[in-house]
């Protein structure tokens, strides 16, 4: 059997990120995810890259627009309140189309808020984040192993579509440790060589210019229409999502990251007392597993939603099924009150007898 | 054709054969220029990446022949510091104006300068808000009246005039800052000799140089180009005095 | 196999390490757990939780409502945690710092274990954590000693290793006094 190493989901990340090739991490102090930038700066060094501790989430975004401009693969992580600074330099990079990661650890807000887990950023991460009309990538993992992969993942989608990514976890996510395989990163056969970056190399041909800045005539318009085909694609081609029980299932269950899980456990319990449910869970929050989801539910009575949250998921599959009736539950978890696979089993049961 | 006829004067090769967009009497061109001929000085165009800042310097890249990326407004020395620590053999040098450095990204500058970062930045000090219509800039002299200091700026709710080479030449991070104006010949040639400076220092992997020039706004002083020429000598260098105030370059 | 355990006290206890090698050796086992700790703002002194759910197949929730056991180390744990135990479940409870005895419950499983005099007749106050864990692993057979003991020398730090004797002694210790108990 394969060597299972025993770390915490933010640590799983950072060593995910190294095994992709990232070699260069900006980023600022916050809880609950400064066991990723205490873990880069430990390890960074002796593979040869750069770990700075900026002055600010504003300015790691941009040393992350810097170095993603030069072709590097380069990442910073935040937690909420720091990622909301990361929204200026994040909508630049979706201008100028600068690949890279953004591991977020979501916390409780608004404001300074709490540091429990929570999935109240949701809007923020898929809806754009910052001005423009622009998406990124987002990846929701529910276990430390799906950190250390979808860290890989989020790299090659970014390279591919040269559309920032980011990791959008929580607090119970970052924090607990569970069992890993650390496997070798293979890049994708087909990921095409950056030949828009800067290179490290003198330039005597076509001079490269990375920006955002699009006063041209139609340009702009041009530019936006370009970034959403981009996103069409990705809807077509790049959606994940895991399914669980689907096949005869008459309640189907949403949640994604850590909410899954404790779903999960719930869906396990329903099945032992004969109820009919299943569950697909997204990883990619965006694009949105919409089809995926209309498929496995053409045939259930109902949806359920949960979420660490008063309700954001919830509208993005109201949307991907509007002819199906689709509940929700979920709550803004506080100091130690995060829901429990028993709350949502009885919640399973009203609607499942409903 | 004469053949005793020896050309003296022309475009610098770093700089493209475009017209700029720049305003009659504005004298980033000049500074334009000063930048084009220490590239081209130091024959390092095609290595030099160049980071455009917000205002009216963004258009960097219509200008220069070399590589650019553009950074938020007042993120050009971060943008800077992520671009050179990715390619350390490449000069990269930020060109930012006074609101741009001097107030919305007083954090970044200060910050890449303590940590020593090898950049040269060229800071355009021309006490106002040009691209925006001439609004108070953290430089605007006491008195001054811009669009949002229509009775002129009062210390006494609006603050003092930023000494940024000063502020900058303080930091142990630094190795070279220095202020200096295009006013005249004089002031030209001792500009054209500091931004070599700025440009040396970093190409010997000597540290952070930090160059502020001081310029002309005529179009929001509402001052024809002579005029605003005019005010650099009488109202700003008395107020930022010309000099170097760090070097450490050679240690 | 799906089994849980809450486990609190207060920061020092080594509430988290108990947790931490409770779930390495499962791995250890080729099963899975997943090991959830639930901190306070301050760092050192508040209240330490944590929570380890081991099984053959996917895990699950890292988070439980009720749990199967609990490991309740002080008087605070014990207040706030111990009507949340599942019926049938099975409670530790530190005697020589708790007072209730539990006799509040007649649907649960009950050791109460005097880990603190326990573990002073040792040798070494820090030893608790080692105390409750044998009694608990002697109760549930979740995992064997043996991974236990491995779990710890990996845990530990090389220059710790010295103390791999008595940790072993104190986790022994609790084991037979469980068995004593229980039977």
């Amino acid at each position: 059997m394969t060597k299972r190493l025993f770390v915490k989901g933010n640590e799983a990340v950072a060593m995910g990120a190294l095994e992709a090739g990232c070699r260069y991490y900006f980023g600022y102090p916050i809880t609950p995810q400064s066991d990723v930038p205490e873990y880069i700066a430990r390890h960074l060094p002796a593979l040869g890259g750069q770990f700075i501790q900026a002055e600010s989430e504003i300015a790691s975004i941009n040393m992350l627009l810097g170095a993603a401009a030069c072709g590097a693969r380069a990442m910073t992580s935040s937690s909420s309140p720091g990622i909301s600074l990361k929204q200026e330099g994040i909508s630049y990079m979706a201008g100028s189309e600068c690949p890279g990661l953004i591991v977020n650890v979501c916390r409780s807000g608004p404001g300074l808020g709490g540091i429990d887990a929570s999935q109240a950023d949701y809007f923020q991460a898929v809806k754009g984040g910052g001005h423009g009309g622009y998406h990124i990538i987002v990846l929701a993992p529910d276990s430390v192993q799906e950190m250390y992969d979808l860290a890989m993942l989020a790299f090659d989608l970014s390279d591919r579509y040269r559309i920032p990514a980011m990791l959008l976890a929580d607090a119970v996510i970052g924090q607990m440790k569970e069992g890993l395989v650390a496997h070798k990163y293979v890049p994708p056969a087909d990921l095409a060589e950056k030949t828009w970056a800067l290179t490290e190399k003198c330039n005597s041909g076509k001079r490269k210019v990375v920006k955002s800045l699009r006063l041209g005539d139609g340009e702009m318009e041009a530019h936006n229409n370009n970034l959403h085909a981009r996103y069409a694609e990705m809807a077509q081609r790049e959606v994940r999502y895991e399914g669980l029980h689907l096949d005869d299932a008459e309640l189907v269950l949403t949640a994604f990251g850590s909410c899954a899980r404790i779903a999960k456990t719930a869906l396990r319990l329903a099945r032992e007392q004969g109820m009919k449910v299943g569950m697909l869970r997204p990883v990619t929050l965006f694009p949105f597993p919409a089809a995926p989801l209309r498929e496995h539910c053409a045939t259930a009575r109902k949806v359920l939603c949960f979420e660490l949250n008063n309700g954001q998921m919830v509208d993005d599959v109201r949307l991907a099924l509007p002819d199906k009736e689709v509940a929700f539950y979920g709550r803004a978890p506080g100091a130690g009150s995060l829901p429990t696979p028993e709350e949502f089993l009885a919640q399973i049961r009203t609607h499942y007898e409903a | 054709m004469n053949t005793q006829m020896k050309q003296v004067f022309s475009r610098p090769d770093s700089l493209k054969d475009v017209q700029t967009h720049f305003c009659p009497g504005c004298q980033h061109g000049t500074i334009h220029r000063l930048v084009a001929e220490a590239m081209d000085h130091f024959a390092i165009k095609d290595k030099t990446i160049g980071i455009a800042s917000v205002g009216c310097s963004v258009f960097l890249y219509d200008y220069f022949d070399i590589d650019v990326i553009e950074a938020p407004h007042g993120r050009a020395p971060a943008v800077a510091t992520g671009a050179k620590r990715v390619h350390p053999e490449r000069v990269v040098f930020a060109y930012q104006g006074d609101g741009d450095l001097a107030a919305i990204g007083t954090s970044e500058i200060i910050h890449a300068a303590n940590r020593g970062e090898q950049l040269t930045i060229i800071f355009v000090n021309n006490t106002t808000y040009g691209m925006t219509g001439g609004q108070m800039a953290p430089t605007t002299l006491p008195g001054q009246v811009t669009s949002t200091s229509p009775t002129g700026r009062d210390v006494a709710s609006q603050g003092y005039p930023m000494k940024m080479a000063e502020l900058i030449g303080s930091l142990d991070g630094c190795s070279y800052s220095a202020r200096v104006a295009v006013d005249s010949p004089k002031h030209v040639i001792q500009a054209a000799k500091a931004m070599r400076k700025a440009f040396e220092v970093q190409i010997n992997g000597a540290g952070f140089a930090f160059l502020e020039v001081l310029s002309t706004c005529p179009t929001n002083w509402g001052m024809s180009p002579l005029a605003a020429n005019k005010r650099v000598g009488e109202e700003m260098i008395p107020y930022f005095p010309l000099g170097t105030y760090k070097d450490n370059s050679a240690v | 196999m799906n089994h849980d355990v809450f486990m609190a006290g207060f920061g020092g206890q080594g509430v988290l390490l108990m947790g931490n090698l409770l779930a390495y050796a499962t791995l250890i086992e080729g099963n899975n757990a997943s090991y959830f700790p639930a901190y306070g703002v301050e760092k050192r002194g508040g209240a330490a939780t944590c929570t380890v759910v081991m099984a053959d197949g996917a895990v699950g929730s890292p988070v439980v409502g009720e749990p199967e056991a609990a490991l309740l180390l002080n008087p605070l744990s014990m207040e706030k945690y111990y009507t949340k135990v599942r019926s049938g479940g099975f409670v530790l409870i530190n005697s020589s710092l708790v007072e209730d005895d539990g006799s509040s419950r007649a649907d649960v499983d009950k050791l109460l274990i005097p880990a603190n005099a326990m573990a002073l007749e040792i040798g070494n106050a820090r030893l608790v954590n080692m105390i409750a864990l044998g009694a608990y692993v002697q109760y549930s057979k979740v995992v064997s000693f043996t991974a236990l003991q491995q779990a710890l020398k990996e845990v530990l730090p090389e220059r710790n290793h010295r103390f791999l004797p008595m940790n072993h002694q104190a986790l022994e210790a609790g084991a037979a006094f469980c068995r004593e108990q229980l039977g």
